[in-house]
């Protein structure tokens, strides 16, 4: 992965990555709004799973933290969104707010306790702080409603103007809006100084120290911005689905992110999109008819990536257009 | 007095189970330095062929545990060839997780597949299954069965690494895995031996935990972290880390699911935060170079 860590910088034009990201998403978010219009609601619920494996990207893939609690900031942001509007916050703009703080907050305390060590410390410590809130999520059942899942969560219009549909219209290209966001200022934040020295962290550590850097700071504050990522997916989920059950902080969850992300690729936010797209348009079809075949394949996909592409599928996608790029220059 | 007394022979007995499963992957992580996540899944194959045997075949519980136990070995042998051993001791711990999650999922999938996605009880011999009296109150049987098993277990694990030349070869291995090539040790065959044998106490762990773990389909992934959690506590590759992180652990989950069952494993989890952030390389861990 060392050779993508220094991405070429862009000569010429100036935003290409920020500006192809945007076009990308947005003609994804077009042929889904346009072809699939009766499976919005599907589409809406993915872009929320999409962010949460960008979050764990940028912990995973730009820092080498092997972590199997993310869903934890997810869920919590989820619950916090949820209750807000359970308690009569109901502008949308505000509760995705809510979860931003929620995720920040709750990636803040994981990443201070799970980032002190490597290896599998750091895993244990990882599944246990997931562990630990699903155990709470169940237990505040008088504040998150425990098993039976929060429900009743009714946001209202966004900006006031466009209320949230049967056929999840508005939810769908509201989610999309903060996909766009979400995506074109991470390519950035991933190109600034603080990513480049988060990538060489993961790396080699030891030399990072010894230029000077001290490491844990560092990786803490890169799990808070990971958990404000995290936080808003939990929200829009919240805001769109109406309801948040015990799933949304499971450890299944924990695991089907990291593997959408291997799968696509960790350490490329592309990768992350990408990942996350394939795996749940797969799942929605081949898990609905038998979630025990489902299991298998997914097994036997991550054993085959695993041992035949361990950079995962974009991998030759990036090398190709790297190729075309530089032809282009010559 | 009655309520300590249950959760003592409760929590003892939860541990021991524990103690059984864990202490194979303890070993193959000391050695192997593979976070295998998959242990779980062979457990459960250990418990689907033991009910099969028992209830379709009709083989008495002794032999239904042999049965589980070589065929679970025999199953893992293709594992161990094809995939586990391009992870030993080198990969980062990401990819040893993702490919020990693929194993799993596979390992699930298929065995739904063959034997149906049920709940599969194990039925106890009567020998085992009425309460036992132990002078001043009656316990369960089984319960007293299982502490022996683990007891046992821990003995002979104890006399196998400290006593034999197998187990001289093993710490020579753990300690140092390239001299221990130099010096003429065959370390693939040590490796694979070991496998097998944590393979096999996991499948009879599986067996004889039934009662307190029931087998069902989703065994391997509902106590995927249970099992890995244990060795990271104990200290991997530690017998007494691993027979004291189960006790502890069992006394934990158990005490809390007596007094406060509404919080679920949050003592558990919470037991496992504060020890694992004090002891990172756990209670009994060695550092390794």
């Amino acid at each position: 992965m060392s050779d993508s860590a220094t991405p070429a910088p862009p000569r010429g034009l100036p935003m290409i990555p920020e500006a192809s990201g945007a076009l990308a998403i947005i003609g994804l978010g077009a042929i889904g709004y346009f072809l699939f219009p009766d499976d919005l609601a599907f589409l809406t619920r993915l872009i929320g799973i999409t962010l949460l494996v960008l979050s764990l990207d940028l912990v995973t893939g730009y820092c080498g933290v092997a972590t199997l609690g993310h869903a934890a900031q997810f869920g919590v942001a989820a619950y916090a969104a949820g209750i807000a509007c359970v308690r009569g916050v109901t502008d949308p703009i505000a509760l995705l707010g809510v979860g931003l703080v929620a995720g920040t907050m709750m990636g803040l305390i994981s990443g201070a306790l799970i980032t002190r060590f490597r290896g599998l410390p750091q895993l244990v410590l990882s599944i246990a702080v997931g562990q630990l809130v699903a155990a709470l999520a169940n237990k505040l059942s008088w504040l998150t409603g425990g098993s039976d899942g929060l429900s009743g969560i009714t946001p209202g219009k966004v900006f006031g103007l466009y209320g949230f549909d049967m056929y999840s219209r508005t939810a769908f290209l509201f989610s999309l809006g903060v996909l766009l966001i979400v995506f074109v200022v991470l390519s950035r934040f991933v190109r600034s100084p603080f990513g480049l020295m988060c990538r060489g962290i993961k790396d080699d550590d030891l030399r990072a120290r010894m230029i000077g850097v001290s490491i844990y700071p560092r990786l803490v504050v890169m799990y808070g911005v990971s958990g404000a990522v995290a936080g808003l997916g939990g929200a829009l989920t919240a805001i769109s689905t109406g309801v948040v059950g015990l799933d949304s902080v499971s450890f299944e969850r924990s695991a089907e992110v990291l593997v959408m992300l291997v799968l696509g690729g960790a350490g490329h936010l592309w990768g992350a999109l990408a990942g996350a797209l394939i795996f749940q348009i797969f799942e929605h079809i081949v898990a609905a008819a038998n979630p025990f075949h489902w299991m298998m394949l997914v097994g036997l996909l991550l054993i085959g990536i695993v041992v035949f592409a361990p950079r995962g599928l974009i991998a030759p996608v990036m090398a190709l257009a790297t190729r075309l790029a530089r032809k282009g220059d010559a | 007095m009655r309520i300590v007394l249950s959760i003592a022979t409760d929590a003892l007995a939860y541990g021991m189970v524990l103690f059984i499963i864990s202490i194979g992957l303890s070993i193959m992580m000391g050695l192997m330095r593979v976070v295998n996540l998959a242990h779980g899944a062979f457990a459960m194959i250990g418990g689907y062929l033991a009910s099969y045997a028992i209830r379709d075949l009709n083989a008495p519980y002794g032999l239904a545990i042999l049965i589980a136990v070589i065929g679970a070995i025999v199953v893992s042998i293709p594992f161990e060839a094809l995939l586990y051993r391009r992870i030993y001791r080198k990969s980062d711990p990401l990819i040893q997780v993702l490919m020990t999650i693929g194993i799993t999922f596979v390992i699930i999938g298929v065995v739904n597949y063959i034997f149906g996605p049920s709940l599969k009880s194990i039925p106890l011999p009567n020998a085992l299954s009425g309460p036992l009296d132990i002078g001043f109150r009656m316990v369960p049987t089984h319960r007293v069965f299982v502490i022996a098993c683990g007891l046992i277990t821990a003995l002979l694990l104890w006399l196998l690494i400290e006593k034999t030349e197998f187990g001289i070869k093993l710490r020579a291995s753990v300690d140092h895995s390239d001299m221990a090539d130099a010096l003429g040790i065959r370390t693939e065959i040590i490796y694979a031996v070991t496998f097998a044998l944590a393979i096999g106490l996991g499948a009879f762990g599986g067996v004889v935990g039934a009662e307190i773990l029931p087998i069902e389909p989703f065994y391997a992934l509902r106590y995927m972290v249970t099992f890995l959690v244990v060795v990271s506590v104990g200290g991997a590759g530690s017998i007494t880390g691993a027979l004291s992180a189960s006790l502890l652990l069992g006394l934990a989950d158990t005490t809390g699911k007596y007094l406060a069952p509404e919080f679920g494993e949050f003592f558990f989890y919470l037991t496992v935060i504060i020890i694992v952030f004090l002891f990172p390389r756990g209670l009994f861990g060695r550092s390794h170079a």
